[in-house]
């Protein structure tokens, strides 16, 4: 205030352009403010301003108090919206709005219990103590949008800016249009409550000046202002009466005669403007709490009985208002919300009154004619005498019938303030402002739908992009996995190339190139089978051409593998060094056993595949190569034995060995529930195998008695020898007989056995018939030894009777062998005589002969004994056989414990 | 006969100064891409529908610089057809397409009946489609073109083009009746 001397306090500046139309304001302002009755029902809008929607916080069914919060500002151009009265929310929806085209639009309805209950509300006197920000905050929460008519959330406006800070407060009484009293009597009636508002803006903004602008038509709203400001130092600039000098840029020029620069606001000249209603609302929400939900509102016209200016709950619909003021229905004409100039004519009485709403006028026939049809411009230039913003509305006019947007734009089309002033004075009753408003919807649209297209590019070039990349980024992948697995052929390669040599050395199985060969041949395979299943899909020429292509090469394939198996059988090494040694054999039996193994898993597959088969017939080849080459080293084996025979006795423990071993090879193979060709091949082989080890074996045996021969009695080397034959062939034997069921070759064996056996006792008997003859003729030297042997002989001739008497020997061989035990039982005496000894006293312990009961029994525990060892021996063996064993073995030596004891 | 001489050295002295610059300039200010075909893009509405034949507007862009039609974008509508006739100067056709201008369309997806298959996501040019494999999808609608894309691969036929209503905030004034076109019962009033 402090920049503005005393003669610029009371200077006012002039608009260029404006008009006088007929005020008719007389009509409604000579009565207070009336209260609005209660509807029954309230529809409220949730986009009463500028901006987005509210959103709904309430639920159909849901009770509602007087100011408790309905809706919720979305966003921050937004306002929020309150419930007018207490009461029941009943539908959210659609609901007719207040709009030229007559469209619905979503609102909340709330039926009214009529209680007008409110709910708590936190009135906030002493906000001189507040932040800034709460109380910009309480402005927001009240709802509060602009109540001049464009409805810009009050909030957003006060929200300050950091680039440009306010210094001029405007307060806007100016109320210019025709018909409304609303502003004009609040500010007689509520100057006081205005004043506080504008309080409340001031701290909130902290301008320099405060300028409240009021037309000279309002001397009564003057001097209430006046009254009012009693101690403020706000301005109060009273300015001739012009239409339209209410807009805001108009009153800020004719204010401070400082104009908004085309396409800016207020706030870029520094410069804030409020409506006189909206400084109400603002005290009403921070001082009373009570946020906005009512509004003054001019009911005016011809055809209403008592114009007045009513406080009526947002919501409210128009028809219930009319009423009110007592509308005449004949004589109405047009139904406009807002004033005649700018207001817009209501297709539907069911529409409510919303926060914008400033007048409803309701006007006849004689006062708003309908106007003449238009005629052609005859470019008299009144309108742009007439225009406010100094534009050509001529020019636009053209522009817009030529829809030269561009033409429009250079031409300030949305400097326009569609007062209609232009309209107003068109001597040709051209609707100016409605081609200025196609217009500009139109251009809007097109901006609208050029912004869309570039986001849409955008969107789509970036998806573009976004795909490219995924392309690019599997390429790499792929690239890389092929480096990679290159890199690992390569490696293997190297790894291969730098073991040839040890390869060489040990080339057991099949060579690299024949690895090769057979790896190309299942990938030919592979690929066949795969363009086959494609071609079963869709028979198409070009995969028949291909699936051809693909088995030659796959047979090509195959034949090479077939041609270097047959030229490089893959056990060479082992045929060159034919049975050198044993270690060749083991390794031709190792060869064969693993070739059997492979075999045997090969053939436990179920569904074999082709490569698998002639993998199999490979490996069937191979073993039976192998199996020949082992016969042949296991022929060869024993012939290299014969050439030194009896030699010592390790041929005869090798030639042992070997039949064991076959024996059980082929016990192994006979318990194969099914044996295959090659097994039973295989089987036969083992057998004959056998049959020849044992001949051998026979033969060794049988020599081996001959050379003790040439050295009879020689020492008792021989004869232990002999013994130990017979005791191995008897041992021999009695496995055999256990045998349950033996075979031809057993039976043989058997036979062999029993005759070695017959021949072996038959020796180790002449030997024993000479050793008697033998030491006491050469033993004379010695007193003690003979003794020793005579009593060796007697024991010796004392088994052997027994021995004869168990196996029921004829009486002669008896009697001989009792003559002989009876010799050795003299010569023992002769011995004793001989040998200067004193006889031992003789101690005859009554031995009682064992009988068959007990022997059985204790045989029993033997062999109970024994298979517990072995069973306790073997890992393998099953927890339950182990207890069988030795409950046996247990039960057992009880029964002879009892036979013994009884 | 110096003066035809000095003439005829200074033009062609002259000659050369001037193609040294153009050729300079044709090198140094050189343009990537064809720009009427980039101006030609800017004016079609990049629903990316491929209505006009062509795999995008881009194409169809490219395609009319190369002397294609400038009917063929139904989306855009006479207002593109007039506008492209206006950039490339010739003359403005109808446009070739059997229903004519449809009005502004966006899909909707009944997300009740949508199996989650992807395949719309996959055959939508800007990306406004929102869903995973075997959940839910819907449509951005501030971000759909109404280019139909999405429909034809829906294997239930979930998608539904829906006219764009509009809105009292969409809504616009009609334009005036141009002055002497008068309705009837005017004409007599008028004359």
């Amino acid at each position: 205030m402090s920049d503005l001397n005393h003669a610029d306090a009371l200077k006012i500046w002039n608009i260029p352009g404006g008009i006088h139309p007929a005020e008719c304001k007389a009509l409604s302002n000579r009565t207070p403010i009336q209260p609005a009755p209660l509807p029954k029902q309230l529809t409220l809008p949730l986009n009463q301003h500028i901006g987005a929607p509210a959103e709904p916080v309430v639920t159909v069914g849901e009770r509602v108090l007087k100011g408790q919060l309905i809706a919720a500002a979305n966003g921050f151009v937004s306002v929020p919206l309150h419930a007018p009265t207490s009461g029941t929310v009943s539908f959210i929806g659609p609901q007719p709005y207040p709009h030229v085209s007559g469209m619905l639009a979503p609102a909340i309805v709330i039926d009214s219990d009529g209680l007008d209950e409110w709910c708590a509300l936190t009135p906030c006197p002493n906000y001189q103590h507040l932040d800034n920000s709460l109380l910009a905050e309480l402005i927001r929460q009240a709802g509060i949008s602009g109540m001049g008519g464009a409805g810009f959330p009050t909030a957003v406006k006060l929200n300050a800016r950091p680039t440009q800070k306010i210094h001029t407060l405007i307060i806007n009484g100016t109320e210019c249009e025709p018909y409304i009293t609303a502003d004009d009597v609040l500010m007689r009636e509520r100057a006081s409550a205005l004043i506080s508002g504008i309080d409340i803006l001031v701290q909130l903004i902290q301008p320099q000046d405060v300028l409240i602008g009021i037309e000279d038509n309002k001397p009564e709203a003057v001097a209430a202002v006046r009254a009012a400001l009693d101690g403020h130092r706000y301005q109060l600039k009273v300015f001739p009466t012009k239409y339209p000098s209410g807009g805001e840029k108009q009153l800020i020029q004719i204010l401070t005669g400082v104009e908004v620069p085309s396409g800016g606001l207020p706030a870029d000249i520094g410069m804030l403007c409020q409506n006189v209603g909206t400084c109400v609302a603002i005290h009403d929400a921070v001082v009373h709490g009570k946020p906005l939900i009512s509004r003054i509102t001019t009911l005016t016209g011809e055809a209403l009985a008592q114009p007045m200016n009513v406080e009526v709950l947002l919501g409210t619909p128009v028809s219930e208002l009319l009423a009110f003021a007592g509308l005449a229905q004949g004589k109405l004409n047009r139904l406009i919300m807002g004033g005649p100039m700018m207001g817009f004519t209501l297709p539907d009485f069911a529409v409510p009154l919303i926060k914008t709403t400033n007048c409803l006028l309701a006007a006849t026939d004689v006062e708003l004619p309908a106007p003449p049809p238009a005629m052609p411009c005859i470019r008299c230039g009144e309108c742009a005498e007439a225009c406010p913003a100094s534009l050509l509305p001529q020019q636009l006019h053209f522009f817009a019938i030529g829809q030269e947007h561009e033409q429009l734009k250079a031409h300030n089309l949305f400097d326009c303030i569609e007062c209609g002033a232009c309209a107003y004075v068109c001597p040709s009753s051209i609707p100016l402002v409605q081609y200025y408003r196609a217009a500009k919807g139109e251009i809007r649209d097109l901006e609208q739908k050029q912004l869309k297209a570039e986001q849409s590019k955008q969107r789509f070039e970036l998806r573009q992009e976004r795909l490219r990349r995924a392309e690019e980024q599997k390429e790499a992948d792929r690239q890389a996995r092929a480096a990679k697995a290159a890199a690992a052929k390569a490696a293997q390669a190297a790894a291969a190339e730098s073991g040839d040599a040890a390869a060489a050395a040990k080339p057991a199985g099949p060579t690299d190139e024949q690895k090769k060969l057979k790896i190309e041949a299942s990938m030919a395979q592979v690929a066949l089978r795969k363009a086959e299943k494609q071609l079963a899909a869709h028979v198409t020429p070009e995969l028949q051409a291909q699936v051809d292509e693909l088995r030659s090469a796959a047979v090509a394939a195959q034949q090479a593998l077939d041609a270097s198996m047959a030229a490089n059988p893959p056990t060479p090494v082992a045929a060159a060094a034919p049975a050198a040694d044993d270690g060749a054999l083991k390794k031709a039996k190792i060869d064969a056993a693993m070739l059997r193994a492979q075999l045997r898993k090969l053939e436990k597959l179920e569904e074999p595949t082709s490569e698998q088969q002639t993998e199999l017939q490979q490996l069937r080849t191979q073993l039976e190569a192998a199996e020949k080459l082992l016969a042949s080293l296991q022929a060869e084996a024993p012939a290299p034995a014969a050439p030194k025979p009896a030699a010592d006795d390790r041929a005869v423990e090798k030639a042992k060995i070997d039949a064991a071993m076959l024996r059980a090879q082929l016990r192994k193979l006979e318990k194969l529930e099914e044996p295959n060709s090659e097994q039973q091949t295989e089987l036969q082989q083992l057998r004959t195998q056998l049959e020849a080890a044992e001949k051998l074996l026979a033969s060794l045996q049988a020599e081996a008695p001959a050379p003790a021969a040439p050295k009879p009695a020689a020492d008792d080397g021989a004869l232990k020898k002999a013994k130990i034959d017979a005791a191995m062939l008897r041992a021999q034997l009695r496995k055999l007989e256990k045998l349950e069921e033996p075979t031809s070759e057993q039976q043989t064996e058997l036979q062999q056995l029993r005759a070695q056996l017959e021949a072996a006792e038959k020796l180790l008997a002449s030997l024993q018939a000479e050793t008697p003859t033998a030491p006491t003729k050469t033993a004379e030297a010695s007193a003690v030894d003979p003794l020793k042997k005579a009593k060796i002989e007697l024991a010796m001739k004392r088994a052997e009777l027994k021995k004869a008497e168990k196996a029921e020997s004829d009486e002669a061989t008896l009697n001989a062998l009792r003559a002989a035990l009876a010799q050795a039982e003299q010569a023992l005496h002769d011995a004793e005589a001989a040998s200067n000894k004193p006889a031992p006293e003789l101690v005859r312990t009554d031995k009682k002969p064992i009988d068959e009961a007990t022997r059985a029994l204790k045989t029993e525990v033997a062999f109970a004994r024994a298979d517990l060892r072995k069973l306790e021996r073997d890992d393998s063996s099953v927890a339950d056989a182990l207890a069988t064993a030795r409950q046996r073995l247990a039960d057992a030596e009880q029964q002879l414990a009892e036979h013994q004891s009884a | 006969m110096s003066l035809v001489l000095i003439a005829v050295l200074a033009l062609l002295a002259l000659c050369l100064v001037a193609g040294a610059i153009l050729g300079f300039a044709a090198i140094r200010f050189k343009v990537e891409g064809n720009p009427i075909a980039e101006q030609i893009n800017a004016l079609l509405p990049q629903t990316q529908c491929g209505q006009c034949g062509y795999p995008g507007c881009k194409p169809y862009a490219e395609a009319i610089a190369g002397g294609d039609k400038i009917n063929k974008c139904p989306p855009g509508g006479e207002s593109t057809i007039q506008a492209l006739a206006d950039l490339l100067d010739v003359e403005a056709e109808p446009l070739d397409a059997v229903e004519g201008e449809k009005p502004q369309m966006v899909a909707y997806i009944r997300e009740a009946e949508c199996i989650g298959c992807t395949k719309c996501i996959q055959a939508c040019p800007v990306d406004a489609i929102v869903g995973a494999a075997k959940q839910m999808h819907t449509v951005i609608v501030s971000e759909c073109t109404g280019c139909d894309l999405c429909v034809e691969p829906c294997p239930v036929d979930c998608i539904d083009m829906l006219e764009v209503g509009s809105t009292v905030q969409s809504w616009k004034w009609e334009k005036p009746l141009a002055p002497g076109q008068l309705i009837a019962s005017d004409r007599g009033q008028a004359a």
